[in-house]
């Protein structure tokens, strides 16, 4: 039997590579915050900023020159990737923690049901009092009617681009409605001012705003309902077109019915999107301090712009409101994420097969 | 007898058009094909009614539109120039673009690859949350809790590396075009991250498990056989957080003191975005004042147009490139 046995001495004299213990990741964490800290106290750094990265730079440091020691120096370099990554991870994490953190702390000061159910109609911005009532009906209003005006395009373009579009036109919508995707909300304000109100000569009024929130909900809802149309399987469609059903119907009754789930979502999540822009708001609905339930007469406010205008105030009074309506436009919006997300999860369409 | 022809007459493919025979099927088809139409004309439109506003503001405007260092449009005689705002714009997406995109990629490589299985669907989940969050809010927080926390790293910045010129800065608030980039990047995260990250995760499994059979380290084998496959798609997704970045208004109208000066110091105040000075300035603006922000107004439409533009081709190219491996 002729072995080619390794002969070379493996370096510490087995098979197996030298390897750092399981608990070693761990354990260099804790010693690295543990010198962080220290170095932070012992050199008086007022940052805790400062105190992180100290740490986190000792712990990739160390890491890979304990590894080159021990394990070599390709498991040295796949240690610091590593430690890399997970540190980018906790960089990411700090500042998205605080802003959610911040914004829960700062905002149940003032926020109580008189928050909820008055305007600032009246109030000094100096003074606490006032309220987001005005800006909740303004966001309400303005919202759905872009989701009206929004909606319908946006599906039926959906519809014609996966049942029937298969030439240049379908093409070009495609094209479009991804650049559409990127422009920026301050654009579609400026549209729709230049267009409705410098050429048109209408007001400041809700339905200017909602205008320009549609134009940026349409291209998210078509993108999202073609997404759908085109998980639901085609052997649906033909069993119903090979049954005689013209092809209207087979896409009302057979179609949409499967995909109701995702393009539910889908709306859902474009609705949050467009909930929190302020951009548009600032430039055609000029904002209000009472309560205009009129969206098509008049200037109004909403959730957003109504935190914008808070912050602008500039006194305590005001960050406390400014805070308080952050709270509930996030609460809004989340809510708003989990249950469409909800809904796609229970309703996914069934592609088996 | 009366199905047997009617049933034969359209080829198995219809051409798109001529399969509407029955009056239901016409009228959906028509109003489907509408609302796609529809779609093309706002483009158009957006283009058309901008471009006219520009025209007429430019026409009155004494200065150079590209190069004067000046917003006076209701001044008389008019004087109003884009240079501060493309400068600024430009560079605070360049210091988000420069921070984010690295981080981006990890957490997405943290995710897909890094993280303990149980902790990446939820970890996916959050990022998702997060990148709802409305930039009003960025603003708001950025303004009230970065901008004081951020004095400190500046005055460190400027111990070190203020003989730069770059990275001087004289005290006072932390309002610089810095901030505005730094809070940018935090808002880009989100975005950069899910793209990457689903592109990350169509990496073939196969090529991964080649590369683990050949004994490559898990660095050796996200080197190998995840980022090249993933390139294209991280580029796209940067793109497309270059294009949000560039449009951005409330966060940085909120962080940013403007001046029309271009400031060496990235960490002193001053300077101004084109999305954030068409919002502070659109409350005191004149007629003419309203049509010189739609001329700057047009000049972000078409940056971000051609940014966007450039990440869907690319992306694009890659959908064929992945097909052809599939």
């Amino acid at each position: 039997m002729e072995k080619p046995v390794i002969t070379t001495p493996l370096p510490g004299g087995t098979l197996k590579q030298p390897r750092l213990p399981r608990w070693a990741p761990a354990g260099l964490a804790v010693l690295s915050a543990a010198v962080g800290v220290g170095i932070g106290l012992a050199a008086d750094l007022a940052s805790r900023v400062q105190w992180g990265l100290i740490a986190a730079l000792f712990y990739i440091v160390a890491t890979h020159v304990l590894a080159t020691v021990v394990e070599g120096k390709r498991q040295a370099k796949d240690r610091l990737v590593t430690s890399l990554v997970w540190v980018s991870f906790l960089v990411a994490v700090i500042p998205l923690a605080s802003l959610i953190w911040e914004t829960i702390v700062r905002g149940v000061k003032v926020l109580d049901v008189y928050f909820l159910t008055h305007s600032m109609n009246g109030v000094i911005t100096l003074q606490p009092g006032g309220g987001i009532y005005h800006a909740i009906i303004g966001t309400v209003e303005q919202v759905g009617l872009a989701t009206l005006i929004a909606a319908p395009i946006g599906l039926l373009t959906a519809i014609y681009l996966v049942e029937y579009g298969t030439g240049r036109l379908a093409k070009a919508v495609t094209f479009f409605v991804d650049v559409m995707t990127g422009i920026p909300s301050i654009v579609a304000g400026l549209f729709i001012l230049s267009f409705w109100i410098i050429v048109l000569d209408f007001g400041y009024s809700g339905f200017a705003g909602a205008m320009a929130l549609a134009i940026l909900m349409m291209p998210i809802v078509v993108r999202s309902t073609e997404e759908m149309l085109k998980l639901v399987p085609n052997e649906l469609r033909e069993a119903s077109l090979a049954l005689g059903v013209p092809k209207w119907r087979t896409i009302l009754k057979v179609v949409l019915p499967t995909a109701i789930g995702g393009i539910t979502t889908g709306v859902m999540l474009a609705v949050a999107r467009i909930a929190g822009e302020s951009a548009p708001i600032l430039l055609l609905v000029f904002g209000s301090q009472a309560i205009n339930g009129n969206p098509f007469e008049g200037a109004q406010s909403s959730l957003p712009y109504y935190i914008y205008e808070q912050w602008a105030n500039g006194n305590e009074a005001s960050y406390d409101r400014a805070w308080a309506a952050a709270l509930v436009l996030i609460a809004f919006v989340m809510i708003l994420n989990l249950v469409a997300r909800g809904i796609a999860r229970w309703k996914a369409p069934k592609t088996g097969r | 007898m009366d199905i047997a022809p009617t049933a034969s007459v359209p080829p198995p493919k219809a051409p798109p058009g001529n399969s509407a025979t029955r009056p239901g099927d016409r009228i959906f088809l028509g109003l489907s094909k509408g609302s796609g139409i529809t779609l093309l004309v706002i483009m158009a439109a957006i283009a058309v009614f901008l471009t006219w506003r520009a025209v007429v503001a430019i026409a009155h405007n004494e200065g150079n539109f590209l190069t004067t260092f000046e917003w006076n449009p209701n001044a008389n005689p008019p004087v109003f120039g884009i240079a501060v705002l493309a400068y600024g714009t430009i560079v605070s997406s360049i210091i988000a673009m420069v921070l984010a995109v690295p981080v981006a990629v990890g957490i997405a490589l943290f995710i897909s690859h890094y993280a303990p299985r149980r902790l990446a669907a939820p970890l996916g989940y959050v990022v998702d949350l997060l990148a709802a969050v409305p930039s009003i809010i960025y603003g708001l927080w950025g303004a009230l809790f970065l901008v004081p926390h951020l004095t400190g790293l500046y005055q460190w910045l400027d111990d070190y590396l203020g003989w730069t010129g770059v990275f001087a800065y004289d005290g006072g608030a932390a309002r610089s075009l810095f901030t505005a980039g730094i809070l940018l990047a935090i808002m880009i995260l989100p975005i950069v991250t899910n793209v990457s990250r689903e592109v990350f995760k169509q990496s073939p499994k196969m090529h991964e498990e080649a590369a683990l059979a050949l004994g490559a380290t898990r660095w050796e084998v996200v080197r190998m056989a995840v980022l090249p496959f993933g390139r294209s798609g991280v580029i796209s997704a940067s793109m497309l957080g270059l294009g949000r970045a560039l449009g951005e208004t409330m966060a940085v109208a909120t962080v940013l003191s403007p001046s029309f000066l271009i400031n060496v110091s990235l960490l002193n105040p001053g300077g101004g975005t084109f999305a954030q000075n068409i919002a502070a300035g659109f409350k005191e603006a004149g007629d003419l004042g309203r049509d010189a922000l739609i001329a700057s107004g047009l000049v972000l439409f078409v940056i971000t147009l051609l940014v966007n533009g450039a990440a869907r081709l690319i992306i694009a190219r890659r959908k064929e490139y992945s097909g052809a491996n599939a």
